[in-house]
């Protein structure tokens, strides 16, 4: 296989994508999604918010949630650093702290799938942040 | 923070709250002179010159979640400890440009890192903003537009495992061809 270097190298992936598989299109009814913010203002950075953010997205794409993975700034918790929000369809929103690859996957398994809460939420009247 | 990539993706974060729809990033290595350049710029708001004056003091913030602001007291840091400089220009209503500059051999002076992670993060989370980023190295320069990328795709989501592959491996093999220096 050649090396992926210009557009035209990326449109042709594309083209094999779109043959191989049924594709995820982008949605334009995010409410039926599954919403993961990862807080990746300064703290979020410097405690690796990046990895966990790369995770949400391999992980949920390979399992074929529908899911929308994004960024959001900092809500006010940098002790607890990376901060990932995550919102169900229908559901209020949920903040975990610490999360790392390992949380990450149990707040997959558990929360995200099963719907069941586990430890680490920041338990504090949460309003999703806008700026 | 270790790596530029990182303060790129925070700086960045800036231009976002600020309403910008062009964020310009460009890093330019220049062996010759033993210089390396990091420029973003954007079309936000702006600050006015209190703000703009105050932006690098980390006991500054224009949010309210928290009391300090370190995002580009961290950058000015990392490049004076690097031999090089910081400065910020801002206006009101135009945007706000951003020019670092490090020593290149300086021990101090933070890698690239995975600025390929860093481009395809935040254009997956910004999907109105345009990104640009631009590398220029003596032995070539290289230039994406999130807006080319997104155009071709069309309808086929940027989170589909071989379209952020590929992504990916285009920026890092652009990169190595013009010899980045990590």
């Amino acid at each position: 296989m050649t090396k992926i270097k210009t557009l035209a190298d990326l449109q042709r992936i594309k083209g094999e994508v779109q043959s191989k598989f049924k594709i995820r299109e982008n949605s334009n009814n995010p409410t039926q999604f599954v919403q993961i913010k990862v807080g990746m203002a300064t703290c979020g950075i410097a405690s690796g918010a990046k990895e966990t953010m790369k995770y949400f997205i391999e992980e949920l794409e390979r399992q074929a949630i529908d899911a929308l993975v994004t960024q959001t700034g900092c809500m006010g918790y940098c002790y607890a650093e990376p901060t990932v929000e995550v919102i169900l369809p229908g559901k209020e929103p949920v903040v975990f702290g610490f999360v790392n690859k390992t949380k990450a996957e149990d707040i997959i398994d558990t929360y995200i799938k099963k719907g069941e809460l586990i430890d680490g939420i920041i338990p504090i009247t949460f309003k999703t942040i806008d700026d | 923070m270790k790596s530029l990539s990182d303060h790129i993706m925070d700086i960045l974060q800036n231009s976002i709250s600020a309403k910008a729809t062009l964020i310009e990033i460009s890093v330019e290595e220049d062996k010759k002179n033993d210089l390396c350049f990091l420029k973003i710029k954007d079309n936000g708001r702006g600050m006015d010159e209190n703000t703009t004056r105050q932006a690098t003091n980390p006991f500054f913030t224009s949010r309210k979640t928290r009391k300090v602001g370190l995002g580009l007291s961290l950058l000015k840091q990392k490049a004076e400890m690097a031999n090089g400089t910081f400065n910020l220009i801002s206006e009101l209503g135009k945007g706000t440009e951003l020019n670092a500059k490090f020593q290149m051999s300086n021990v101090d002076r933070p890698p690239l890192g995975d600025i390929w992670d860093t481009f395809y993060l935040t254009m997956l989370s910004n999907k109105n903003i345009e990104f640009v980023y631009q590398h220029k190295t003596e032995k070539g320069d290289f230039k994406i537009h999130s807006s080319e990328i997104k155009e071709m795709l069309g309808e086929v989501s940027l989170m589909q495992k071989e379209i952020k592959d590929a992504i990916i491996e285009l920026i890092r093999n652009n990169l190595s061809d013009i010899e980045t220096v990590n």
